[in-house]
């Protein structure tokens, strides 16, 4: 996927003026989190859930090479075959050649966010082989050529009369010609468009959730059933994973579940669950009859041992997106890059480099939020705060930045004379301020007065004013 | 320092915010504390906890000043600051800024252990009740960040200011969201900031209180200045202002009247 992070401050404008985005994102709130907090309410052990949760990721990431060893062999014992991916490019190069060997022209798509971090759709497109995204969501987007603006929805930012539009355009070349307004016109117009593409495709190509080690199973969650057609239809299944997204068990697997569509949907649990073990088998009625799993390491494993290796816990559940101010006044595209909110101003410097991110890891109040919601207790602030420090020791951070805060720090570490550049600062604004106790606007402090008054300070600092107290007094 | 067993000593953190923009805020923190039987200590080598270092990725300034406050604050039974987010950067982040340095570490750690947020050590250390105030007024409360996550202060101020008579409490909408200040994030990321500003002043001043109180003049400026932009008419005050009953000085951003 092209990155675009670098002009995050011109996408958070542009977003920040487009009201459609801007009422579809407040809903963010009411949506997602208000359910969340009803969901986790109701289940007394949610915090024992969450500390099990850590543990689990954990004890994978650190014996990470076992478990994927094991979950191979399982998949090889199943009739599967595993494909282990370094970069983006051999990941593509793989799902490629399996096309190419079932003789496939469309292929069917579950949602996949390791699919958009390696473009594959595009590249698919330019082999001539033509990718038909089935979540209602990537459809919509698919069919818009745009790209997800949200991990759990997608096409969070589309309005529905954006849809309504969009369906009345693009489905007139299946006779489809009448405007549909009702979502649940819409969403059966999407289906019996979709209907036909599940029974033509030649591939069905899925993410996973979780894979399973013990059994050598992928485990896809979703909402609308498409993952289910996707994989079972077609006669060849790949899916595509990053390594961290293994589980020793089974009961691991659902110990995650039940954290993962309370915390990204505030569901109890997803409505489908799907585990695929292996190709179908000879008394089997339907289900593919050629199994692979991608397995994508990308630069994962990198952060092992390092003090992101907690990233690798990510269960890609939008929590923290969900509860974040930021993302919520920006929306998803702004971030410029597969992951938004908190998690992409925390992975994404280490996916698509600090230069390009930088703007990421700084533009949050590290109001602390998304590290309260995420379910797998990843200290998002920490990790961005990491980042901020990157790129100030590799002079990333902009010269005017790095010598205001050296000129702050200067004074600040000089007692006396910070007292006296504070007395003069202070009673400067009062000054200015005169009657109206309050600055309308300051050259100096333009990022301040744009959108707000400045109180001007009340007078002598409270220093001064304690020092001539203390002196009256004696 | 010579001491009574009955009182405790306090070093006040007086912030550098408090320090330059609001010193009714130390003078209303000092007289509750007196109230409550403290002495009040206010060492002159202190400036600011670093936050503004910290936040903008510049450790090694950090840490200078962190030693310093550490230096500064050296041998005192309690340091208190008005505000959340100080008291959280000195609690929560000088020892992990120090981490890799042990004798630093100890020392920091040290700190952290006897440092509060105001309101929370007023409830939850002095278990103390402010002189009967009177106030006949409305006042919704903001949650500030740090305050609330950092030092898990969020009844103790509310049921401090339940104490103040004929003063009513009115809960804003989605008060636990952040208004958009964060330090330096607010002028760097102007436009998100006033957006998320905005939000925040929509829920407060569909309360219809007369005054806005929080723990944090970082947060009250930011506020206060939006407030004030639009427009709207309500009293912006620190809650330690609130609880020492000193309501009539004009609130943040209020002018002569
Ligand atoms: S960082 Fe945590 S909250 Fe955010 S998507 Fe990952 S698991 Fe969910």
């Amino acid at each position: 996927m092209q990155v675009t992070s670098r002009h995050f401050k011109d996408g958070a404008h542009e977003a920040l003026q487009d009201k459609d985005i801007q009422t579809a994102f407040s809903k963010v709130k009411t949506g997602f989190s208000v359910a969340r907090a009803a969901r986790v309410e109701e289940l007394p052990e949610f915090e024992d859930l969450r500390d099990t949760a850590v543990d689990i990721k954990n004890h994978v990431i650190e014996n990470l090479d076992y478990y994927l060893e094991y979950f191979e062999d399982q998949v090889l014992l199943q009739g599967g075959k595993v494909h282990w991916c370094n970069s983006y490019a051999e990941a593509r190069d793989a799902v490629l050649k399996i096309c190419r060997d079932a003789d496939a022209k469309t292929v069917t798509k579950g949602k996949s966010m390791i699919t958009e971090e390696m473009a594959l759709n595009d590249f698919l497109s330019e082999n001539n082989i033509e990718p038909i995204e089935t979540d209602l969501g990537e459809y919509i987007i698919q069919l818009a050529h745009e790209y997800p603006s949200h991990i759990i929805a997608p096409a969070l930012h589309k309005t529905k009369e954006q849809v309504s539009d969009l369906f009345h355009v693009k489905h007139q070349e299946y006779g489809l010609t009448e405007r549909q307004t009702d979502p649940q016109a819409l969403v059966n117009e999407a289906r019996s468009v979709l209907r036909e593409k599940y029974v033509a495709a030649d591939v069905g190509i899925t993410g996973a959730n979780f894979l399973i080690a013990e059994t050598g199973s992928t485990v896809i969650v979703t909402n609308e059933g498409n993952g289910d057609l996707t994989q079972s239809l077609p006669k060849t299944h790949i899916a595509v994973a990053s390594i961290e997204k293994i589980v020793p068990t089974l009961e691991d697997a659902s110990t995650l579940m039940r954290l993962l569509a309370r915390s990204a949907t505030g569901q109890e649990m997803s409505v489908y669950t799907t585990f695929s073990t292996g190709p179908k088998r000879k008394d089997d009625i339907d289900g593919p009859a050629n199994f692979h799993v991608i397995l994508l390491d990308s630069g994962r494993s990198e952060l092992i041992g390092t003090d992101k290796q907690d990233l690798l816990r990510c269960l890609k559940c939008g929590a923290c997106m969900n509860h974040c101010p930021v993302y919520q006044a920006v929306g998803g595209h702004s971030y410029g890059w597969v992951y938004p909110g908190p998690i992409g101003a925390a992975l994404n410097p280490q996916m698509v480099g600090l230069e390009e991110a930088r703007h990421l890891p700084n533009a949050s109040t590290f109001c602390g939020r998304c590290e309260e919601v995420c379910p797998v207790r990843i200290p998002l602030p920490k990790i961005m705060r990491h980042w901020r420090e990157k790129s100030f020791e590799t002079q990333v951070t902009p010269k005017p930045e790095r010598w205001g805060i050296g000129l702050w720090a200067f004074f600040a570490k000089r007692p006396a004379l910070y007292r006296l550049v504070t007395r003069c600062g202070a009673m400067a604004l009062r000054l200015l301020a005169g009657k109206k106790g309050r600055l309308k606007s300051l050259p100096m402090m333009k990022g301040w007065t744009s959108v707000r008054d400045l109180p001007a300070p009340q007078g002598k600092t409270f220093m001064d004013q304690w020092k001539q107290q203390k002196r009256g007094n004696s | 320092m010579s001491e009574t067993p009955e009182s405790k000593t306090v070093a006040l953190f007086v912030t550098c915010l408090v320090d330059i923009n609001r010193p009714s805020v130390a003078f209303a923190a000092i007289k509750l504390l007196e109230q409550a039987g403290c002495t009040i200590v206010v060492p002159d080598t202190q400036t600011c906890c670093g936050q503004p270092a910290y936040n903008s990725g510049d450790k090694k300034s950090t840490k200078a000043i962190a030693a310093a406050v550490i230096e500064a604050f050296k041998g005192f039974q309690y340091v208190v600051a008005p505000s959340g987010s100080c008291a959280g950067m000195i609690s929560k982040h000088y020892p992990e800024l120090f981490a890799d340095d042990p004798t630093m570490l100890v020392a920091a750690e040290e700190l952290a252990g006897r440092t509060y947020e105001l309101v929370a050590f007023l409830s939850d250390v002095l278990n103390h009740q402010p002189a009967a105030t009177a106030l006949d007024a409305s006042l919704t409360y903001h949650d500030s960040c740090s305050s609330l996550r950092e030092m898990k202060v969020r009844d103790q101020p509310r049921a401090l200011l339940a104490s103040v008579d004929g003063l009513e409490i009115r809960e804003a909408e989605d008060r636990e969201a952040c208004c958009g200040f964060g330090g330096t994030f607010c002028i760097k990321y102007s436009e998100i900031s006033g957006s998320m500003v905005d939000k925040k002043v929509d829920n407060i001043a569909a309360t219809k209180a007369d005054i806005l109180a929080a723990g944090d003049l970082g947060c009250l400026m930011n506020i206060a200045g939006r407030l004030q932009r639009r427009d709207e008419d309500m009293k912006v005050l620190h809650v330690a202002e609130v609880l020492a009953g000193m309501t009539d000085v004009p609130g943040l951003g209020e002018g002569e009247r």
